[in-house]
């Protein structure tokens, strides 16, 4: 129990610290948009990771819960409602609630590829509908808003972006512990239950249909909530924020991060908050980086990133991590030269003739500049064959080495 | 009122039939891995590119020969180290494998031939008009587009229904234990279904790339739809296929000519509204405006009252 608390507290004192250390404008919208990322993969882990069910279509209920606060930061500016805008997130919980009550209602029969078939078909007419009911939802500019009305919350106006962070990484704080703690009640185990094993949890006497309403009513919830940070920090919201895109984004995000991980969500929201809004600065080719990321993840880290380091509690509980670092600083080295090249190559294909590329200038139609790129992935490519028995071995060895201790 | 009736219904069979081209290899591979191939619209997009490439050396004909061969190549690639791989870890990461890939195809495709839209062309041998009725010409390439979707349901019928392989292969849909113990490679046989079931989707893009342009968002155009059909005819049900592909075809083509909605029905109903409330264009609604939305509120009522699909009887 201490050392949860003291988990929590450092999540905190983390939340807080951050912006001192990252103070630049730039660091200050990234750190914005990871609030909004994290809050939204973390509700979508509640759904796909606690509860199994694969949605497509997670976006509408960020997206709903977005349109509905900044509805609601326009009524707040005609002075037809009277409550600060630090409550915002709440009014997008609330209609992010009541869209997954409605859609979940019916949805939630069956998990698995039809539940998956729901959410895409629902997702896609909400989209549609987007663009037919052009006065709620704005057409294709969308709908703005003006976060500075209102009552101030104890003087702050919430003009600089940094006083948006401290609010959002407030309630971000909030829904996360909220968020665990309902993993930790019983309907949150019954969840998991139902996950893997549907009929046994029929058996107990459990409907399966009913856990699976509740886990996705609070996914859809959380989902909201995230919709109206989002309204705060960005102040516009358009059908964008509803579409298969932003729903595949929070796919990959909870994916690459790790399913099933409490963690796992967070990891992935702040690799791809950082390569989208870096690595955009740099290539144009970030979107292919990112779809090759995402297939080596599914197809080698099944767990994701959360997944590879719980793997190697084995090891770690038994002090062997040590003879593992050798083996993985081996590998690692010829896989980034590997990699290096690999980059190289693709952007040296789509630059205009030169390419300034690790201080060498890249001839676009040199033969002699695609040889050495070649010649440096072939010889990533064979350093890392020639390290991966080793690394093998030293795995072995340290799992085993667990194996015996244990027995 | 005759005339756009007969061409809606032209015009639907067209799509319903292109739309069957890409169920059918979709519906044949998930009964085979129990998996939905969320890539496949994306090797119909492949073979739409591909054979725009190969059509600027050998001409339309040897396009509509190369590109499925290639695209079918690939995909038996996939499935060989991708998908197997990713098969033990468990349905829903298959599934999420085939949506990640279908995000990386669209980016290659941005890659190597660029965001804008190819001039791909139909072939002159068939740049006359069919036939002429009420004034109006059908292209005898839409003609063409119906006849090959036939012929391709015809020799898919006949191929799994009449053929040993076609017995082999349905052997190893129900029972892959018993037809692996006859001495069968099942693994092998997989790979080929899924070779051939995108080969297929090829096939479909080589023939609509001209008459649907040839642009890096076809894939998602077309995809979900596709994906929809298979789910409402039911998950591995050719039959049911068939008959979702043309129904959604015809919706869909009666929708958009159809010029009635909302202010009609209302009209007819005898009911005024004023307008002037935040969702006041639900009533000036047309059934063109409405007609993208059709398939999907179809899928969503199927699936809420008969969830195996028309046809399917497959429970998970």
């Amino acid at each position: 129990m201490k050392k949860h608390l003291l988990l929590w507290a450092a999540y905190a004192l983390v939340l807080v610290l951050l912006p001192s250390l990252f103070s630049s404008v730039l660091g200050i919208s990234i750190l914005n948009q990871m609030t909004i990322w994290i809050l939204f993969a973390l509700s979508y882990n509640m759904m796909l990771g606690q509860g199994g069910m694969l949605s497509f279509g997670h976006a509408v209920y960020f997206g709903l819960g977005g349109f509905m606060s900044v509805h609601a930061l326009n009524l707040i500016a005609d002075e037809v409602l009277v409550f600060s805008i630090t409550l915002i997130p709440l009014v997008g919980g609330v209609f992010g609630l009541l869209a997954a009550l409605f859609i979940g209602s019916f949805s939630t029969r069956k998990a698995g590829t039809v539940f998956a078939m729901i959410s895409l078909g629902i997702g896609e007419l909400i989209v549609a509908s987007s663009l037919i009911f052009v006065d709620f939802f704005g057409g294709e500019a969308g709908v703005s808003g003006d976060r500075t009305y209102g009552p101030a919350f104890f003087g702050i106006e919430f003009l600089q972006d940094s006083e948006v962070y401290y609010l959002g990484a407030f309630w971000l704080f909030v829904a996360t512990l909220l968020m665990y703690l309902f993993t930790q009640t019983p309907a949150g185990r019954m969840a998991n239950a139902v996950r893997d094993n549907p009929e046994r949890a029929e058996f107990i006497g459990y409907s399966t249909r009913r856990v699976r309403f509740i886990t996705f009513c609070a996914a859809g919830m959380f989902a909201g909530v995230a919709g109206g940070l989002f309204a705060i920090n960005y102040e516009f919201i358009t059908e964008e924020n509803l579409n298969a895109l932003t729903s595949g984004r929070v796919l990959l995000m909870a994916y690459i991060g790790g399913l099933g991980f409490f963690i796992g969500p967070i990891i992935g929201a702040v690799i791809l908050t950082l390569m989208n809004s870096l690595l955009s600065n740099y290539s144009e080719m970030w979107m292919l980086y990112l779809g090759i990321l995402f297939l080596l993840t599914v197809m080698f880290l099944p767990k994701g990133f959360a997944g590879f380091i719980m793997m190697h509690r084995a090891a770690w509980n038994n002090g062997k991590m040590g003879s593992l670092v050798l083996p993985y600083c081996l590998t690692a080295l010829p896989a980034g030269l590997f990699l290096t090249a690999f980059i190289g190559m693709v952007e040296l294909s789509h630059a205009d003739e030169l390419l300034h590329f690790l201080s060498m200038d890249l001839a676009n139609d040199s033969a002699f500049s695609w040889f050495v790129l070649a010649m440096l992935a072939a010889i990533g490519a064979g350093g890392v064959k020639l390290a991966r028995p080793r690394l093998a071995a030293a795995w072995e060895h340290a799992n085993a080495a667990a194996q015996e201790a244990k027995s | 009122m005759n005339e756009v009736f007969i061409f809606a219904t032209l015009n639907g069979l067209v799509t319903g039939l292109l739309l069957f081209m890409l169920a059918s290899g979709l519906t044949l591979i998930f009964s085979m891995m129990g998996v939905l191939n969320f890539a496949h619209a994306s090797f119909y997009m492949l073979g739409a590119y591909i054979a725009y490439t190969v059509s600027g050396y050998i001409g339309f004909w040897g396009g509509l020969l190369i590109a499925p061969l290639l695209v079918g190549a690939l995909g038996a690639g996939v499935e060989r180290y991708g998908l197997r791989r990713v098969h033990s870890y468990g349905h829903v990461a298959e599934l999420i494998f085939t949506f990640g890939l279908a995000f990386l195809i669209e980016e290659l495709v941005q890659f190597f031939w660029g965001r804008d839209t190819k001039n791909y062309q139909t072939p002159e041998l068939l740049d006359f008009a069919l036939f002429t009725l009420f004034g109006q010409e059908f292209s005898a390439y839409r003609g063409f587009m119906i006849a090959i979707s036939l012929g391709i349901f015809a020799a898919l019928y006949v191929v799994l229904t009449r053929s040993r392989v076609g017995i082999i292969i349905q052997a190893s849909i129900s029972h892959p234990h018993t037809v692996a113990n006859l001495g069968h490679n099942v693994p092998f046989i997989f790979m080929c279904v899924f070779g051939a079931g995108t080969a297929l989707a090829g096939v479909a893009g080589v023939i609509a790339g001209p008459v649907l342009t040839t642009f890096p968002g076809m894939a998602v155009v077309l995809g979900s739809i596709v994906y929809i059909i298979v789910v409402i005819g039911g998950l591995g049900s050719l039959p049911g296929a068939f008959i979702a592909s043309l129904l959604v075809g015809l919706l869909q083509s009666y929708a958009i000519a159809a010029d009635a909605g909302m202010p009609e029905l209302l009209e007819w109903l005898g009911v005024s509204f004023e307008r002037s409330h935040p969702l006041n264009d639900l009533w000036t609604l047309k059934l063109p405006q409405i007609a993208p939305v059709l398939p999907y509120l179809l899928l969503i009522l199927v699936l809420i009252f008969k969830p195996t699909g028309l046809m399917g009887n497959r429970e998970e």
